[in-house]
């Protein structure tokens, strides 16, 4: 019985999520050294942003809300890198699905039965046009997806400034569209919040009351959700089999009879279509509307480096991307609290990725680590 | 006759062990090497002999044991220790940059220079040349590596080794990408060697070259040490039972047997290569049922894209191939694979055969997947491929018994019995293999083997791929010899000499 447990605890620490664990420590180490050197006392940060996340029942509720966006899109990237692509496009396909989304909920008048899934269904559907046509590309013409998605998301940002400027869907000179009808939100509760009964109701319940105070939305399932389909879709159907053996060999999956480039454009049009169902639940549960952009808002590129952090797994996503919205948002805190730069989260994101890219490394430190113990 | 100094030993390795974690590749090995000797590491794939040589070449850092170098003992901690005290290490896979000429590739991290650090490449040239000559190796130090052929990109590395002073020479199955004539080269420039006093350990699992080149011969078999011994004083035989730890049988064991009706015929076929010049040149061919149709002929006379053309995997210019009467060019991987029941082993089995990153079971199922009782309705029967996959490791023997292992974590004979198992355990009407005993040892060669001739028995048609002469000739019950595209002979199997082959491969004509 203990040699079992032995080797589990190896199998843990010197396997991937170990690596994990490891390079979520040395990124928030780097980031205490950085605090310090900025004059700033590193406990105090960590244990104000800690507060940021978890004293309120709001503030975990807005943590849910940051990371919903970030688990899909993460779950978009991982999905495609299973399958052996590299889907930069992640940006590009959130931003036509957002569009698609801002459009479905204010053109359609239909009872929300109808209108969400309608929403998310064509925002999912030219999001996976928008990773599809990177797919066909490359499987047509052997154009590699990191440099035709770059392009994508370039197009995909113009052409969202410019549905903007159009006079039936945004009103002139605001740079934001018109708001989604209300059939189309997916907040919860949000008629009755505002209602007599409703305000009466947060003042009396602490708890739930502070929570519906955040823009609240049924997102945040729909992600565990596609995090579950994910996984299922990879490791139980004939499909994902497919798209993994294209994946770690091409040559031996063509050799076996599979269809090497079908297989990358449906890839493409899973994964796109995923980050275009990101854009949809970003519109119709927290901003309502897409708005003038100057520049990516990257929740397509955050998706990448929740993908990593994630193992590009479903479940890692899922808790990737609430460490994400956690440090996003919690993170936020220290600038309010202590006048500390924010930059110092993105640093610390930006170590863990590093530390993550960089296995043969912890490896290395564990191995280390080891032989200390021992000796 | 002998160039050994039995005065002077050069490599003395004193039980040896290497662990990897809980694994033992080397089990307390002993290894003596004289001056101008050379020694022989034998052993079955995964029995540990490169991990040996790596512990000698610095790659590796021996878990217990000791080595002593000219009497001295050392403590090699990495590759450049290694080279200062005279050792060089040719790898089976070269470590050549293409694009550099050889004297680029052989000064690279050691550049002579001139003043002020400039290059002073063309004296370097003229000690490559110096070393060239001295050693019969015939290579131009301004030749480019990526225009010259393997043998000559082989030569280069020893001469880089010699170049830094190497006394003592690891060559890691050096025969493995060589054709039959360069192999003869090897063989004399390795007696020059000796000849000027440099001590040379081969790896090798074939034993004729053994016999033909090495003095002495240490067998090490599952990470043991078993015997060294004279090569002289032993048959293959031998050797073979000392690796195997059994009895092995060279000999194919297969009745004579009536060939069947014909079934895979193909006319005037061309294909062409990735360059896009023509390597099948009009090529005739065959295959009935109950035979085994053995391709002889060496490497790079359009036997691969023959093979790709059968498999759907390369397009046909013109011509046509007919299964049965059933024209079926132009087919697609899985067409041929599923509908017309061909089945390939390929000739790069790591990449064509297997993807390394799944397990024993994913890779069984490569074909199949898709099919009942595998799956239904696109949903994975995962109880049913590891039950299955637990019979094809029983049945064919792949070791480890477990179906849950990556297959990178299999030694190269239990790869090939995964392909097997994979492929004629669908019961193909025609069964394609390419090399298929490719680096393989001669217990997995004999396993193989008896695999295709099962296939024969059992009345179906094999059509055997092999630039080994001897393999095409044991196994073969025809032999069609393909030359620049084209077959140039057919022979019965049973009537005919090594010679006459070996002419039309070469291609001269009957």
């Amino acid at each position: 019985m203990k040699v079992d447990k032995e080797a589990l605890k190896t199998k843990f620490l010197k396997g991937s999520w170990g690596i994990l664990l490891i390079s979520n420590l040395l990124g928030f180490l780097l980031g205490a050294v950085i605090l310090l050197l900025a004059g700033f006392n590193p406990l105090e940060a960590y244990w104000v942003i800690l507060k940021g996340i978890f004293s309120r029942p709001k503030y975990v509720s807005y943590v849910i809300i940051y990371a919903t966006p970030l688990i899909i899109t993460g779950l978009s990237v991982a999905f495609a890198l299973r399958t052996g692509l590299f889907n930069i496009g992640a940006e590009g396909q959130y931003i036509v699905g957002a569009i698609m989304a801002a459009a479905a909920g204010y053109f359609f008048h239909l009872p929300l039965i109808l209108h969400v899934p309608l929403a998310i269904g064509l925002a999912m559907i030219a999001g996976a046009i928008w990773g599809g046509l990177a797919g066909y590309i490359k499987a047509r013409f052997g154009v590699h997806e990191v440099i035709s998605t770059i392009m994508l998301n370039w197009i995909a940002l113009y052409l969202s400034n410019f549905v903007i400027t159009l006079k039936a869907f945004a009103a002139q000179g605001t740079g934001k569209t018109f708001p989604i009808q209300a059939t189309a939100r997916i907040n919860i509760l949000s008629d009755w919040k505002i209602s007599e009964a409703g305000i009466e109701f947060i003042r009396s319940h602490k708890m739930l009351g502070d929570v519906l105070k955040s823009p609240i939305n049924v997102g945040f399932i729909f992600a565990i959700l596609l995090a579950i389909l994910v996984w299922y879709v990879l490791n139980k159907t004939t499909l994902g089999y497919e798209l993994r053996a294209v994946g770690f060999n091409p040559h031996a999956a063509e050799a076996g009879g599979i269809n090497v480039k079908k297989s990358m454009v449906i890839s493409m049009l899973f994964s796109g279509g995923l980050a275009g169902a990101a854009g949809a639940f970003q519109v119709l549960g927290v901003s309502h509307r897409i708005a003038k952009l100057a520049t990516m808002e990257g929740y397509g590129f955050d998706g990448i480096a929740v993908s990593l952090i994630g193992n590009n797994t479903g479940a890692g996503s899922v808790f990737a991307g609430l460490l994400f919205g956690g440090l996003k948002y919690g993170g936020s805190k220290i600038q309010d609290v202590m006048q500390a730069p924010t930059e110092v989260i993105n640093i610390m994101i930006g170590t863990i990725i590093l530390f993550v890219a960089m296995p043969k490394l912890i490896r290395l430190i564990l191995t280390l680590l080891e032989r200390r113990t021992k000796s | 006759m002998t160039t050994i100094d039995f005065s002077q030993k050069v490599v003395e390795m004193i039980d040896v062990v290497k662990k990897f974690g809980d694994f033992v590749a080397n089990d307390r090995i002993n290894l003596t090497v004289h001056k101008g000797e050379v020694h022989s590491l034998l052993g079955e794939n995964g029995a540990g002999k490169t991990t040996l040589v790596n512990c000698l070449y610095g790659l590796y850092h021996p878990t217990e044991g000791r080595i002593r170098v000219n009497g001295k003992e050392v403590d090699i901690s990495d590759p450049n220790v290694a080279i200062q005290l005279g050792i060089g290490m040719v790898h089976q896979h070269f470590m050549l940059v293409e694009p550099f000429t050889v004297t680029q590739n052989i000064i690279l991290g050691q550049e002579t220079t001139k003043m002020m650090g400039i290059l002073d490449l063309a004296s370097a040239e003229k000690r490559v040349a110096e070393i060239s000559d001295r050693y019969g190796l015939t290579i131009n130090p301004q030749d480019k590596i990526e225009d010259i052929s393997v043998g000559s990109q082989q030569r280069v590395e020893i001469l880089k080794a010699l170049y830094r002073g190497a006394e003592i020479l690891i060559l890691d199955e050096p025969t493995a990408v060589l054709t039959p004539h360069e192999i003869k080269e090897l063989v004399a420039i390795i007696r020059n060697l000796t000849k000027e006093g440099k001590s040379i350990i081969i790896i090798t699992h074939k034993l004729h070259e053994i016999k033909q080149v090495a003095d002495y011969c240490t067998i090490i078999r599952r990470g043991k040490f078993i015997d060294t011994v004279e090569v002289d004083k032993v048959s293959e035989q031998d050797l073979a039972s000392m690796m195997v730890g059994r009895e092995v049988s060279f000999a194919v064991d297969k009745e004579e047997q009536e060939k069947g009706e014909e079934i895979l015929t193909v006319k005037d076929l061309v294909v062409k290569d990735n360059r896009g010049l023509t390597a099948v040149d009009g090529l005739d061919l065959s295959l009935h049922k109950g035979e085994i149709l053995g391709i002889a002929g060496v490497d790079g006379n359009g036997q691969s894209e023959l093979v790709e053309a059968l498999t759907g995997l390369r397009k046909v210019t013109s011509g046509s191939i007919t299964l049965r009467g059933k024209e079926i060019t132009g087919s697609d991987p899985k067409t041929v694979i599923n509908t017309w029941n061909i089945r390939t082993i390929p000739e790069d089995r790591q990449k064509r055969g297997l993807v390394m990153e799944f397990d024993v079971a994913e890779n069984l199922i490569l074909e199949t997947y898709h099919a009942n009782p595998f799956s239904s309705g696109g949903v994975l029967n995962h109880e049913k491929i590891y039950d299955w996959a637990d019979d094809c490791t029983e049945n064919f023997d792949i070791r480890p018994q477990n179906p849950y292992l990556m297959a990178k974590a299999l030694s190269g004979g239990n790869q090939q019995k995964v392909i097997i198992a994979r492929e004629v355990s669908n019961d193909p009407e025609v069964l394609i293999a390419s090399q298929p005993t490719r680096g393989l040892d001669v217990g997995a060669i004999e396993y193989v083997h008896t695999a295709l001739v099962n296939q024969r028995d059992r009345g179906k048609a094999v059509l055997l791929i092999s630039f080994e002469l001897d393999e095409v000739m044991n196994v073969s019950d025809r032999i069609a010899v393909i030359f620049e595209g084209k077959i140039v002979g057919i022979v019965d199997a049973l009537s005919v000499d090594e010679n006459e082959i070996g002419l039309m491969m070469a291609g001269g004509t009957r």
